[in-house]
């Protein structure tokens, strides 16, 4: 979730910042605007919770394949065999190892996810804050083109898409990205009137300086908060988008391993052996589960809700 | 200024050492420890914590036997630190008295009055303490019952009206609703008539149709006194008004301040007046306690309080407060007060106090008697002779040979929507001089500020500099242009980028608007701090990181980075303590002397301005009501708005 550090924010040009003065004890205290609201968020136990979930099933998707017994397109046994000797976890429809196709079916879809993520956030992020800063007539034409794509429910327009130009990765990506994007460009264009609509945004108006520098050092920093609540939300999101298309067929194809597919391919013999769709299930489960907690620490940290009062 | 030599400022315990000056008062037995046993004590017991020989009556002077409040070693800590906010407070209110509880924000006046009612903020609670009320420990009460003695046996009066009323009820209502909550009287006949006479009794009776008006469509005034009417609507025994009229104009502040006390006098009814001003408390309160971190440090008769106050904390009080003749030297306190958890061991008040002793910071210091119902809490109660001489007149006008005319403004009219907010106003600054815009909420003189410095577009009318018209909206201005003129906002927690360090703010307009090479960016930001008096190692602390007084202080380094030749202070003191606004005052004029500065001060308190300016513009409705020297206008006052200005300023 490193992606959304406001790393673009020119510091301004000079000399680096001298060697930490002797008083640097302070400093320490008051880690920067990002990190303190992360330190805030993981305060909540909530957001503890959430990000043990969510490291846990990153783990199994990014460590998984190597550690697999076999490769998850051999045969391995006969379909719904039940778990025993050699298949921990039975087999699947097909007879491959459950185990096997688990570990290795997460990758994708996390890589996916991730990255429809960062495409749709930041494409909210730039149409929200140009139409939240600027507003006047741009700020109506990007508004109302959002609401456009926002009528749309957000899974028929993929399912458009792909099924106009086929089951292809980038498309995922894009097409999931894309639908984000109004979503988050909403959320972000409140924010950015808020911050837009504060003396310190004017104080560098009347020194003339340029849009541009006002958007990236004065109204992104100060819109994190909404920021880090939007990526996290939009990545549960996404997975169970990348999920759900792959279990309609439209996602990523077989004989690839994916937790979306699994379920799909197997959801028949459920009553029979239902490990090949409860694993992913439980994954998918867990995972949005972490995000979303982890999501709602941020929302409740930026907001300041369990701040401590001071008289 | 005070006789008393001073020792080197800031500097504790230096010269004399070792001098171990008698301490009056504080060899009170038993360790001194000031939370007494915590309502052990019943009703009539005497007051603990302050029990030093040779004082008769612990808190003596207007509160005697029956006390209407009383108030003994409350102690309000946050729940999960248990950093203390109220430290052991003991007060007596009697019948029909009011009593002033004075300090600046964190001070714990606001804690402390809710606690009186029994409550807390969120993640507070009350550790020790009583308060009783009619003979019974309210803190005692059970939830439900505690809710049943609100409202009806103490009661409270918010800062905000305009929050504290439901903006969705009628005031009717919502009278009504206090008086059917604590099922006031024998039946419907009665509560009506009770109703109407509530208004007679704020003043609102007069009014009619008000009951059956939302609170929207009532004035600033009018809702703090339908606030006032719900606090007295079941005839309690005290209240507790907790900054009443702060957010009012003077004229109305006065009215709101009659009506207390009328109130008071009448039913008997003990007040405890929540209040930053020394000013309103002069003028309401019989006594008045002083808060300091947490502390009670000074209480006795407002009168003698303010005349000669016993506590060093006290008489920097009084010395940063502006007055209207300007007869005082305004002087700002070296410091801030210490957050609630880093207190000082000793008396809270030595890290900043100019008479530091070593016996100042070893214990708490005890409430010592100084005179009859008048105690402080300082070891050096009768050594020290504090006190604020007057002088004739503060040296005014310094600038100024040849008149030369810097800014000026030329039949300036604005209009939002249908409404005129201001109305041909025409104004000249000449150079190195300061005049003050001075007018209520509403007057329009922020509105003309924005003008001047380009924040606003939509004006007709000319802006001058130095004879050039400024175009409209800083959009359309030259780099010059914008350089010559800058800004510093009302309030200073919102003018600095709170995710940009102060070195970053400051050396903003050196990017922007001049062509210094960067790497002398953080050099000048520096020298920049410097001239505010503020230490360079803040360069790379942020916003939140400073205190408010701090914080002013760097927006004023930003502003004058880009060396202008005027600069627009929009209300820069407001949401400042007093003590912070005397030394923003201070740097101001300094800056003024120094840089040859031209200023337009623009403030809604008749009391800074001869402590500021040379001339002053009163502006109302839109219009100038009034121009001229300081001298002249508040002197000889033509106008009648002026005039009752005024007269409605409260004053010691």
């Amino acid at each position: 979730m490193s992606a959304s550090a406001p790393g673009p924010v020119p510091i301004p040009p000079g000399p680096a910042p001298a060697p930490a003065p002797p008083g640097s004890v302070l400093r320490d205290r008051y880690p920067g605007p990002l990190r303190s609201l992360l330190a805030q968020a993981l305060r909540l136990r909530q957001s503890r919770v959430g990000l043990a979930l969510s490291v846990l099933v990153i783990v199994v998707a990014v460590v998984g394949p190597p550690l697999a017994p076999t490769s998850p397109t051999d045969f391995a046994g006969r379909p719904y065999q039940g778990p025993g000797a050699g298949l921990p976890f039975g087999a699947d429809a097909l007879g491959r190892d459950v185990l096997s196709r688990f570990l290795y079916g997460g990758r994708w879809l996390l890589l996916l996810a991730l990255l429809a993520t960062v495409l749709g956030v930041t494409l909210g992020v730039l149409v929200g804050m140009l139409a939240g800063y600027l507003g006047g007539v741009l700020d109506e034409l990007l508004m109302r083109a959002n609401d456009v794509v926002l009528a749309l429910p957000q899974l028929v327009l993929a399912l458009l898409a792909i099924t106009v130009l086929g089951p292809k990765k980038w498309l995922l990506v894009l097409v999931i990205g894309v639908t984000h994007a109004p979503r988050v460009a909403r959320v972000m264009r409140a924010a950015s009137v808020d911050v837009a609509q504060r003396d310190f945004v004017k104080a560098v108006q009347v020194m003339g300086v340029r849009r541009r520098r006002v958007l990236l050092s004065e109204i992104l920093p100060n819109v994190t908060g909404p920021l880090m609540v939007e990526l996290g939300l939009r990545f549960t999101y996404s997975i169970g988008f990348v999920a759900a298309l792959s279990f309609l067929g439209l996602g990523i194809q077989p004989p690839a391993a994916d937790w979306g597919l699994m379920i799909n391919e197997n959801r028949i013999g459920l009553t029979v052996q239902p490990w090949p769709v409860l694993l992913p299930v439980l994954a998918i489960g867990v995972l949005t589960v972490g995000t979303n907690l982890l999501a709602d620490g941020f929302a409740q940290a930026s907001a300041g809700v369990d701040r401590e009062v001071s008289p | 200024m005070n006789q008393v030599p001073r020792t080197g400022p800031g500097v504790p315990g230096s010269g004399l050492p070792g001098s171990g000056a008698p301490v009056p008062g504080s060899g009170a037995p038993g360790s001194g420890a000031p939370v007494p046993g915590s309502g052990a004590p019943g009703p009539g017991a005497p007051v603990p914590g302050s029990g030093a020989p040779g004082s008769g009556a612990p808190v003596p002077g207007a509160a005697t036997p029956a006390a209407a409040l009383r108030v003994q070693g409350l102690t309000v800590a946050v729940r999960s630190s248990g950093v203390t906010l109220v430290e052991a407070l003991d007060l007596e209110v009697a019948h029909g008295e009011i009593l002033g509880l004075a300090g600046e924000s964190g001070s714990g006046k606001t804690t402390a009055g809710l606690a009186m009612l029994g409550h807390c903020k969120r993640g507070t609670r009350i550790t020790a303490g009583s308060v009783t009320v009619g003979g019974a420990d309210l803190l005692r009460h059970p939830p439900r019952e505690l809710r049943r003695q609100r409202g009806k046996v103490i009661s409270y009066v918010p800062q905000d009206p305009a929050s504290a009323l439901n903006p969705n009820l009628r005031v009717g209502a919502q009278l009504r609703e206090v008086l059917d909550t604590h099922r006031f009287g024998s039946g419907e006949a009665q509560r009506e008539s009770r109703l109407a006479e509530m208004l007679v009794e704020v003043g609102l009776g007069a009014e009619p149709g008000l009951l059956r008006r939302y609170p929207h469509q009532l004035s600033g005034g009018q809702q703090q006194r339908v606030a006032i009417a719900m606090a007295f609507a079941c005839r309690p025994r005290v209240i507790v008004l907790d900054e009443p009229t702060t957010g009012l104009d003077v004229t109305t502040q006065t009215h709101v301040l009659a009506t207390v006390r009328r109130l008071c006098a009448e039913h008997g009814v003990a007040a405890v007046y929540i209040t930053h001003d020394l000013a309103v408390v002069a003028e309401i309160a019989q006594r008045v306690a002083i808060l300091y971190a947490g502390n009670l440090v000074e209480v006795g008769p407002t009168a003698q309080v303010l005349d000669t106050p016993a506590h060093p904390y006290t008489e920097g009080l009084i010395k940063a407060a502006p007055d209207l003749e300007g007869r005082r030297v305004l002087a700002g306190m070296p410091g801030h007060a210490p957050d609630p958890a880093r207190r000082p061991a000793g008396c809270r008040f030595a890290p900043r106090c100019a008479h530091t002793r070593e016996a100042c910071t070893g214990r708490l210091p005890d409430l010592v008697e100084v005179a009859a119902g008048h105690q402080a809490r300082c070891v050096r109660v009768g050594e020290l002779a504090l006190g604020v001489t007057l002088s004739e007149r503060a040296p005014a006008a310094t600038a100024g040979t040849a008149p030369e005319p810097m800014l000026s403004v030329e039949g300036l009219r604005v209009a939002f929507g249908e409404r005129q907010v201001l109305e041909d106003v025409s104004l000249r600054v000449d150079t190195g001089r300061c005049v003050i815009l001075l007018g209520e909420s509403g007057s329009g003189k922020t509105t003309l500020a924005r003008c001047v410095a380009g924040l606003l577009d939509r004006y007709s009318g000319t802006v001058r500099l130095r004879g050039t018209p400024l175009p409209a909206g800083y959009a359309r201005r030259r780099r010059e242009m914008l350089r010559a003129v800058q800004y510093v906002f009302q309030s200073p927690y919102n003018s600095l980028n709170p995710r940009k360090t102060v070195g970053e703010s400051v050396a903003e307009p050196l990017r922007a608007l001049t062509d210094l090479d960067p790497r002398h960016h953080r050099a000048e930001a520096r020298r920049m701090l410097a001239q505010v008096s503020l230490r360079p190692e803040l360069l790379d602390r942020y916003p939140d990181q400073l205190s408010g007084g701090e914080r002013q202080r760097v927006a004023i380094a930003r502003a004058l980075a880009a060396g202008p030749s005027v600069l627009i202070c929009d209300e820069v003191t407001s949401a400042l303590d007093v003590s912070v606004q005397a030394s923003i005052v201070e740097l101001l004029r300094r800056l003024q002397g120094e840089m040859g500065l031209t200023l337009l001060f623009v403030t809604h308190n008749i009391c800074l301005v001869r402590h500021v300016a040379q001339e002053v513009a009163v502006l109302r409705s839109g219009r100038i009501a009034e121009l001229g020297d300081v001298d002249a206008v508040l002197s000889r006052p033509r106008d009648a708005y002026t005039q009752e200005l005024l007269a409605n300023t409260p004053r010691f």
